[in-house]
């Protein structure tokens, strides 16, 4: 540890039992991103699940806009420490784009227009855990936040909520995403801190 | 063998560059030196354990063991404010570099120099300018100056003074000065044509500022032929200050 | 809305931490399209998660640096090589 510097107190590291340890509250909404922002058109975006027998379920955005939404609202915890209370979303819940996909597969490997992947289990995509977003805080999700589309599945890092999500592989064995593959947690709960590999 | 070391740094002076803008005399001892355009880490640590850190400029040449930084408050930062308006004389943090070896100028340089600032971007800027006077050299200089508008200038008193061999243009984004001939706007072709070096002269030329200026700056310099190889860039984004 | 990416010298300190010499200044050869320039040209986005330094020609990933509480990960997998500058005394 450094020396202390008189009178420096940082952000506010929270008390509040709905912060997870070690993030802080924030009230605006940080953009971090690893390259540029894609710009997709909608008549050209398509979310897509491929199984691991290799069939391909494919959504275009008039078939999403014709499924139910939810409305969820839900903390959301960046891996960079900060975190955002009772935010409100509008998206289609991953369990029903799931109904018709008959897969045995444990793994997902998420992937994202510009490249982006991340890695979750398929089970936390589901059962009321995870939504594809289209709408933030009643407008329709800017580009900066993934819009058109984004994963959203707040119990885990936002890292983990991908940005411009274009589709899901499922998988039989893991396979690590962008920066699961450059140090960070594979799994990613922040109730357990799980920031970094080997935590 | 030992990594890069964070070093104890004391403020040992200090002055406002203008009403958000504090320069920071910082003495280190053990300090290496520096070049002009380099950066420092600086590392603030609460009572609780709790740290954090920032990159900044240094905006003065190597002086023994003296690092001078110039911080621009960023509203609602976790760093910039506390160095701004809440670190005393005597009190300390901790530094660690130099770092950055391109993005500098070494006075044995012969090229004709140009300077292309946009707003905070003028602090490794004004290193090299006052690199250039303390080591004598005949370095013909030109630095271009983008602001806001006249109150947001940084070093205004000093590149007012003459030196020989700098020329200081200003550009002004928002509000001009009274009787100011150039209205208000953005980086132009003819501010870099008139207040630069043309292209036949091979300067090396140093861009610094946000990104979207940097953008613009280097784009126009290619336009108006200058060598790509000699345009040296360096953007900052929102540092979260 | 200009994507507000940082550039290769916003590296040179992370990568000071790394190596024993200043790497901005290191020349490299982009694995996806060939474009060679000094590390300090690269496109960077960051600093958190962690640093995406992306080729300026063809945007694919050249290195990430992420540096946790105890321990620094590095991918150089979009750089063929790199030509460091191993001359230069002067304190970097």
């Amino acid at each position: 540890m450094g020396i202390i510097s008189r009178g420096f107190q940082g952000r506010r590291r929270g008390s509040d039992g709905r912060l997870p340890p070690g993030q802080y509250l924030v009230h605006d909404f940080p953009v971090l991103s690893a390259g540029p922002t894609p710009r997709v058109p909608l008549d050209r975006w398509e979310f897509t699940i491929d199984t691991e027998d290799g069939r391909r379920h494919r959504w275009s955005w008039q078939d999403l806009m014709k499924l139910p939404s939810e409305t969820p609202t839900v903390d959301i915890h960046c891996v960079t420490k900060w975190s955002k209370l009772d935010t409100a979303w509008q998206g289609v819940s991953l369990d029903v784009l799931f109904e018709e996909v008959e897969s045995a597969a444990e793994y997902a490997l998420i992937h994202s227009y510009g490249g982006y992947t991340t890695n979750l289990p398929v089970e936390d995509l589901l059962d009321g855990k995870a939504w594809l977003a289209y709408r933030y805080d009643g407008d329709d999700l800017a580009p900066e936040h993934g819009g058109p589309a984004r994963l959203l599945v707040p119990h885990v890092y936002f890292w983990k909520s991908a940005k411009w999500v274009r589709g899901i592989r499922l998988l039989d064995e893991d396979e690590p995403g962008f920066w699961e593959t450059a140090g960070y947690h594979n799994y990613g709960d922040p109730w357990r801190e799980q920031r970094y590999e080997g935590d | 063998m030992r990594r890069l070391p964070w070093r104890v740094a004391r403020l040992a002076e200090s002055r406002w560059e203008n009403d958000s803008a504090r320069t920071l005399v910082l003495e280190v001892p053990g300090w290496p030196g520096h070049l002009a355009g380099q950066h420092v880490d600086v590392r603030l640590t609460a009572e609780d354990g709790y740290s954090t850190q920032r990159s900044y400029s240094i905006a003065a040449p190597a002086d023994g063991e003296r690092v001078e930084l110039t911080v621009e408050r960023v509203p609602d930062g976790e760093v910039s404010p506390y160095l701004a308006d809440v670190l005393e004389i005597g009190d300390e943090v901790e530094i660690r570099g130099p770092v950055g070896g391109w993005f500098v100028w070494r006075p044995d340089g012969a090229a004709p120099v140009l300077l292309v600032a946009g707003g905070s971007g003028i602090v490794p800027l004004m290193a090299m300018v006052r690199q250039r006077r303390r080591a004598g050299s005949r370095t013909p200089f030109r630095l271009l100056y983008s602001t806001r508008d006249p109150g947001r200038r940084y070093y205004a008193e000093e590149l007012r003074r003459p030196d020989p061999g700098l020329d200081v243009t200003y550009v002004y984004t928002r509000a001009v000065p009274e009787g100011w001939s150039r209205p208000p706007g953005r980086l132009m072709l003819d501010d870099l044509a008139a207040g630069g070096w043309p292209a036949e002269f091979a300067p090396d030329s140093y861009v610094c500022g946000p990104t979207g200026f940097v953008e613009r700056a280097a784009d126009l310099l290619l336009s108006l032929g200058h060598d790509p190889g000699r345009v040296r860039t360096e953007r900052f984004g929102p540092t979260g200050g | 809305m200009t994507d507000d990416h940082l550039d290769g010298n916003a590296l040179a300190g992370p990568l000071r931490e790394i190596f024993a010499v200043d790497m901005t200044a290191a020349v490299g050869r982009c694995a996806g399209c060939g474009l060679t320039g000094p590390l300090a040209t690269l496109h960077v986005y960051g600093p958190g998660p962690g640093f995406t330094a992306r080729c300026p020609g063809c945007e694919e990933v050249v290195l990430r640096v992420v540096r946790g509480p105890d321990a620094a990960w590095l991918d150089l997998r979009g750089a063929v090589s790199l030509r460091i500058p191993l001359t230069d005394a002067e304190p970097s």
